[in-house]
């Protein structure tokens, strides 16, 4: 049998006492795209942190190419040739694509000062390599959240690399840019890269990977052989259970023939969103899809009064409305929840409580002050409601899982009892579990006869939940399908190319 | 590494329908600037009959701000960490105490110097360590230093100033002229020169911005961001004790009560010049350029004739103005 590249043997790792990984091993050969699966808190980040320097494991070994290694920081790793593309951006905002990829690593003059000329040269012809359309003089912080995905993987291209390992590389993607991104992986695997794949996307999973790795709390459950499992097998070693129907679509009853509760009339904003008009009904919910730089985002946050108007009309039951500024729209019944929920919609340091009473404090008074006991009742009502894992509800926010997060985002919108909720990327970057319940969550508030509005990348998320969807190319709407007439996913990605 | 294959025809490249913004030339991170040829302006219109634009006058400008500056060289690199060290001004007095007495004690000029400079790399190692071991916010850190090493400077000599009588010492660093040229400007020009190259052509440098912009982002990336704090603060320790030793040469004394609120100038020229408190961006010249700003406020208010608590009203002000003027140039 072929030696596998990497194998980490019997790793086990806890903190403050508690096993977040027990005696887990895991192994990847060479040219082998292998999937690590498991729900939020599964081990798997624990795992690759502790392959790539971040943590020392407790116990067990890691052995490259037949031999034990020592990988204690990220120097370690590196001299190992492991490379890890995270999830969480390991890029500077306020330096340039070139200053970024060769952090650390910069190229000298004669003299022992930085070299930028070849830094950038450098630089140039990697993002040419790889056909991604950034400048190395720009700086990341101004670059949209898909390039600094793909200056992320520049980075860890730029020096020497046989394990490469990618955290939710497609999350912050659209479909095109997936692809692009796994034609690349594939010349990759046909390189003799070893890489690991950590997703919560099972098709991409299916489509990508040689072999998948499940953990599930801490243990090693499975590994298996693409080619000879399937969807439903994976999932139930991820959940433990057999997989819900969450993703399949119901028809939902619901009524078009009154005023719709809101109504976009020729929509201009910025340069992003040209033309774009569309209705929502009561119960109703509406998909958006569109590609990157399609306006999707943009669209909304115009709506919201984040970015400002330039022409067109909103009327919110058929009653046109003057929207300038997100507290207008709050006034109006509308929520946004918005896509990057870290940095947009979450105070992280501060309670869960806190977080979800935050856009309805003015309503928690009791004379001057809070009143903490409503407020704690409605901290607990939408904890329950949605099912918010967490110890209690004065925890801090950071310390939840990214599903939870992001209930905690929907719970403080839903707080302030909105007609009309906007939703962005609803379950990005959440476990399978987590997606589901989130779903299953989206679909009861239409059911209560909210008008709901998502826009997402994920096309099966998309015709889960939609019973209309709108595609937008362009900054404008070019299709408009009831789901009803959508029979594939492939429809949909015909749609969002504008033609 | 990746091939060129990668392009396959038909391949859509990465966002290639959103075209690049071209790069322009960003006006407000020059704001300093025009704001410092303004007040050059202003007071060389409205006081050239009071001197001001005589070559005494400015030079005795650079003598006042070089102290100013060179800390606020130094500060540049803590602000861009995203750190901030209150202590600085308390180290300088006791940097020329620590000097003047070594000097007073037989250890001569290089004593003297090796003294001051060693005084302000103890307070800056003690800080550093404190900040990168402790994890203390060094906002506490080096608050609490600054009443220790103030007490420490009053302590010493119990409040007695000790004057320097080493003529070489007293000439090299403060009072003397290189043909006309102070030899404050020299040290300061030699400070920001140094301190320039160190934050932009240096790995330290871009590893100090990077420790700034993203701390966590900054140690996946390999940077060692203890070392680089810890670094920042030994620089700001180095360069008060350096400014104490000036101060000393300037007034033939070493003294309690030099650099007394110095941290607040120095940290204002640091942000006048365009280096963000929240770190990740810094400039050593915008700093330089801060400085002579307020230097020359100072200067042109105590010209007019306004008495000190005027100035202090009318130099807090610009401060606040010129701030606020650059925050909102950032939103448009």
């Amino acid at each position: 049998m072929e030696q596998p590249l990497l194998m980490m043997e019997n790793i086990s790792k806890s903190f403050n006492g508690i096993t977040v990984l027990d005696s887990v091993s895991f192994s990847v050969k060479k040219g082998e795209v292998h999937a690590l699966m498991g729900g939020n808190g599964a081990g798997k980040s624990t795992l690759m942190k502790i392959l790539t320097g971040v943590y020392s494991a407790d116990q067990g070994d890691i052995f490259i190419d037949g031999k034990k290694v020592e990988i204690h920081n990220t120097d370690d790793a590196r001299n190992n040739y492991i490379s890890m593309i995270f999830q969480e951006f390991s890029l500077i905002p306020s330096l340039t694509v070139a200053q970024n990829i060769f952090l650390t690593r910069e190229s000298k003059t004669s003299l022992g000062l930085l070299n930028d000329k070849q830094c950038i040269e450098e630089t140039e012809k990697l993002l040419e390599e790889l056909d991604v359309d950034i400048h190395p003089n720009d700086i990341v912080g101004n670059l949209g959240v898909g390039y600094w995905q793909m200056t992320e993987i520049a980075k860890a291209l730029s020096q020497e690399t046989k394990i490469l390992v990618m955290d939710e590389p497609t999350s912050s993607l659209t479909q095109k840019e997936t692809e692009i991104l796994f034609s690349f992986i594939q010349r990759l695997k046909n390189k003799g890269y070893a890489i690991i794949y950590i997703s919560h996307r099972m098709e991409e999973i299916f489509e990508i990977c040689d072999r998948i790795t499940v953990l599930r709390d801490g243990k090693f459950v499975a590994t298996e052989e693409c080619r000879n499992t399937d969807l439903d097998t994976v999932i139930q070693h991820i959940v433990g259970r057999d997989s819900n129907k969450a993703f399949e679509w119901k028809e939902r009853p619901y009524s078009t023939d009154v005023t719709p509760v809101l109504e976009v009339k020729n929509l201009q904003a910025g340069s992003k969103v040209k033309d774009v008009s569309f209705k929502v009904f009561p119960g109703e919910i509406l998909g958006i899809a569109g590609l990157m730089g399609s306006g999707r985002s943009e669209t909304a946050r115009a709506i919201f009064g984040i970015d400002a108007k330039e022409g067109g009309e909103i009327l919110i039951n058929g009653e046109q409305k003057t929207i300038k500024t997100a507290p207008d729209a709050i006034d109006a019944g509308l929520a946004l929840i918005p896509e990057d929920r870290r940095m947009q919609g979450l105070i992280l340091e501060h309670s869960v409580k806190e977080n979800i009473i935050l856009p309805i404090l003015s309503k928690l008074k009791k004379g001057p002050v809070l009143d903490e006991a409503k407020a704690n009742e409605m901290a607990s009502h939408f904890v329950e409601k949605l099912r918010i894992k967490t110890d209690d509800i004065f925890k801090t926010s950071r310390l939840l899982s990214g599903g939870n997060q992001q209930k905690i985002v929907l719970a403080k919108w839903l707080a302030n009892n909105p007609e009309i909720l906007i939703l962005d990327e609803p379950t990005i970057g959440v476990d399978i579990g987590a997606k589901t319940e989130i779903i299953d969550v989206i679909r009861e508030l239409a059911d209560s006869g909210k008008a709901i509005v998502v826009i997402s990348s994920e096309f099966p998320e998309l015709m889960a939940l939609s019973d209309r969807v709108i595609a937008m190319h362009n900054g404008q709407v070019v299709k408009e399908l009831r789901r009803t007439e959508i029979h594939s996913e492939e429809e949909l990605q015909h749609a969002i190319q504008g033609n | 590494m990746p091939s060129k294959e990668i392009n396959a025809p038909g391949q859509v490249a990465f966002g290639k329908s959103k075209p690049r913004p071209v790069q322009k030339l960003d006006w407000r991170n020059y704001i300093v600037y025009f704001a410092f040829i303004g007040v050059l302006i202003y007071f060389s219109i409205s006081l050239f009959d009071d001197g001001f634009v005589s070559t005494d006058n400015l030079l005795n400008i650079a003598r006042q701000t070089a102290m100013i500056s060179i800390m606020g060289v130094a500060m540049t690199f803590v602000i861009s960490t995203g750190e901030i060290d209150l202590s600085v001004g308390s180290t300088t007095a006791l940097a020329s105490l620590t000097a003047a007495l070594a000097i007073q004690s037989g250890f001569g000029m290089l004593g003297g110097l090796v003294a001051g400079l060693g005084t302000g790399l103890i307070v800056g190692l003690i800080n550093g360590l404190l900040i990168t071991r402790f994890v203390i916010p060094s906002f506490l850190v080096t608050l609490g230093m600054m009443g220790i090493v103030k007490g420490m400077a009053m302590w010493v000599t119990d409040t007695a100033p000790v004057p320097i009588i080493n003529s070489a010492f007293n000439f090299l660093f403060g009072s003397g002229d290189i043909g006309s040229v102070p030899i404050l400007l020299v040290w300061t020009l030699l400070a920001t020169v140094a301190a320039h190259i160190l934050l932009r052509k240096t790995s330290f440098g871009r590893q100090t911005l990077a420790t700034g912009g993203n701390e966590s982002a900054a140690r996946f990336s390999g940077v060692k961001t203890h070392r680089i704090k810890l670094m920042v603060f030994l620089g700001t320790g180095l360069a008060a004790g350096f400014a104490g030793i000036l101060y000393a040469g300037r007034m033939h004394a070493g003294r309690y009560t030099f650099g007394d609120g110095d941290e607040l100038s120095v940290i204002a020229a640091v942000i006048l010049g365009g280096t963000s408190l929240f770190g990740g961006v810094g400039t050593v010249i915008g700093t330089l350029i801060g400085s002579l700003m307020i230097g020359t406020i100072n200067n042109g208010l105590i010209i007019m004739g306004l008495d000190v608590s005027q100035q202090m009203m009318i130099k807090g002000l610009i401060i606040i103005l010129a701030v606020a003027f650059g925050k909102k140039a950032m939103k448009n």
